[in-house]
């Protein structure tokens, strides 16, 4: 009876909600392949009459974006490998060794995270000036090199270890470090991937600590770069959507391959309370 | 090795860094909001002068900061509530049982939150285009004029809240979506044999199971809602007439345009206080609504 009309609005509501999601990064996709120009017409057309790469080769030969591309994978890489080592033995230790003081610690690390991190930045920005790393990737790294969120998913995931397999292998006589290496990072390897896609993502994404520790053009990254290009560019509909495709489809890419893990850390971190 | 010894090796690296990158310059963040640092003590320390809570009063005295306020709080005010209301509504469609190729959809629907934020902005900023723009163009199918999006101070601010929501709500959809999941079925069971309608079941089983999820959803949003930067950045440069310049848009111009570094830490300890102020307030009437009348 009503069951019909019911399947046909929930599917065609999904149809209908997800087309109107999709369609702006599919008609950037289509925009990036048009000749110079023939996106500013009237009505607007939603395929290019004849595809071109001219955009991509302006893109890469005249407005450099392949250095762009190259420092955002550098800084991005950097900081997910460098993080997951410094997050990963810290989440480790405060789920599972014991130490004097601890609970108190994590509790006050989880209260930073009500601190937007623009409150630092200003200090930050004078603190790499001081360091020298300011117009370097070690402005943007250096920062990123711990993080309590990271610290907390990690922490979560370990306290599921049991302590006896740990006791265990203390009692045959292994040091806490081949303990950490050969028992607890094999334990943890989901955890890890989940991780790493999250530090990966962010850290490609972020636009407002770059945009001010790297002024230099020659050190900023994809999506710094990408702003700057828009303001100079901006009768250059699809130019900029070239841009555009090429600065979101490592990511997308990325997600689309390991997005049981994303999913899997979206929701671990999100039931603290 | 003892493992007190050994836990300290391996939560020093991190609260190192922790404390050297972050909860050191948050500190020197309000002492540096209590002096009047600018381009002149960047050449020379010696020019650093102590000014109490000088800059406090010149901001709280700044037109162009109640300005970039009452934008910040539009787009909360407004933004937060869109976006959870589409990502419930993306939320229930995808929870339906009549729902096919729910993975697709799921993926589809969330993919925009992966996406960078300024190269989607990049995107919006062309769809938004009077002329030449997609929604203009479709609006002009329903027979309704062409609006200057970008161009109109009235419909700014409306602009980078439909590219938000768009952007955002996928987030709390996957979220909202585990919610819903959780509520036992053999709840809306018991309704349906007691005649409930497809509303009631929504309204007195569903709502009230998700309260502890929805309240968590509207504190993560609203906190990333007032940190509203890139957007107009890209989208605006905060114009026009100043209808999409934000709080910390205010602090970045500040910071980094005229190096006013005192006055823009205070600028972010306002915000802050702000993000604390709202977020309490958020959970009492979170709480009072609660309770049962």
């Amino acid at each position: 009876m009503n069951q019909r009309i019911a399947k046909v609005l929930v599917n065609g509501g999904l149809i209908g909600v997800s087309a109107i999601v999709l369609m702006p990064m599919l008609w950037m996709l289509s925009v990036s392949f048009m000749q110079p120009g023939e996106a500013s017409t009237y009505p607007p057309p939603l395929l290019p009459a004849h595809a071109t790469w001219t955009n991509y080769h302006e893109l890469f030969e005249r407005a450099g974006m392949g250095r762009y591309l190259a420092n955002s994978l550098a800084v991005a890489t950097a900081i997910t490998l460098l993080s997951l080592a410094f997050n990963l033995s810290a989440g480790y230790a405060f789920a599972k060794l014991r130490f004097a003081g601890r609970d108190r610690l994590f509790q006050t690390l989880l209260g930073a995270l009500l601190i937007p991190a623009q409150v630092a930045m200003i200090p930050l920005f004078l603190l790499m000036k001081w360091l020298h790393l300011v117009n370097s990737y070690g402005g943007v790294v250096v920062p990123g090199l711990a993080g309590v969120f990271g610290i907390y998913l990690v922490r979560q995931y370990a306290q599921s270890i049991p302590d006896e397999l740990l006791e265990a292998a203390r009692i045959d006589g292994a040091g806490e470090w081949r303990i950490f290496t050969r028992i607890v990072l094999p334990l943890l390897k989901p955890i890890v991937v989940t991780l790493a896609i999250f530090t990966f993502l962010a850290s490609w994404n972020d636009f407002m600590w770059p945009l001010i520790v790297l002024s230099d053009q020659a050190w900023q990254t994809a999506p710094v770069a990408l702003a700057g290009l828009s303001r100079e560019h901006v009768q250059d509909n699809e130019l900029m959507m070239a841009g555009s495709v090429v600065t979101i489809l490592p990511v997308l890419a990325l997600f689309l391959v390991l997005q049981r893990h994303y999913m899997q850390g979206l929701l671990l971190g999100s039931v603290k309370g | 090795m003892s493992t007190e010894r050994t836990a300290w090796t391996f939560v020093t690296p991190a609260l190192i860094v922790i404390g050297g990158f972050f909860a050191v310059p948050v500190l020197a963040a309000f002492v540096l909001s209590l002096t009047d640092f600018d381009l002149y003590a960047l050449a020379d320390l010696r020019n650093l002068r102590f000014v109490g809570f000088g800059n406090y009063l010149d901001v709280l005295r700044a037109p162009l900061f109640w300005k970039s306020l009452l934008n910040t709080l539009y787009f909360v005010g407004v933004g937060v509530p869109l976006s959870i209301g589409a990502s419930l509504g993306a939320a229930l469609l995808l929870n339906s049982p009549l729902a096919r190729a729910k993975g697709f959809f799921r993926t589809a629907l969330f993919a925009p939150v992966v996406t960078t934020v300024v190269a989607v902005a990049v995107i919006w900023k062309y769809l938004f285009h009077t002329r030449y723009g997609l929604i203009n163009w479709t609006l002009g199918q329903f027979g309704i004029a062409p609006i200057d999006w970008l161009g109109d101070p009235h419909y700014a601010m409306p602009a980078i809240i439909i590219f938000a929501v768009w952007k955002n709500f996928g987030y709390n959809m996957i979220i909202l979506l585990a919610g819903l999941q959780g509520i036992p079925q053999d709840l809306y069971e018991a309704a349906r044999i007691d005649g409930a309608s497809t509303w009631h079941q929504f309204r007195h089983i569903t709502l009230p199971s998700l309260r502890p999820v929805l309240v968590l959803v509207g504190v993560i949003t609203m906190a990333g809602y007032f940190q509203l930067f890139a957007e107009p950045y890209v989208m605006t440069l905060g114009n026009p007439l100043q209808s999409t310049y934000s709080v910390l848009y205010y602090m970045y111009e500040e910071g980094f345009m005229w190096w006013s570094l005192g006055r823009a830490s205070a600028i972010a300890f306002l915000l802050f206080a702000l993000m604390l102020v709202a977020t309490r307030v958020l959970l009492r009437v979170a709480r009072r609504s609660g309770e049962p009348t």
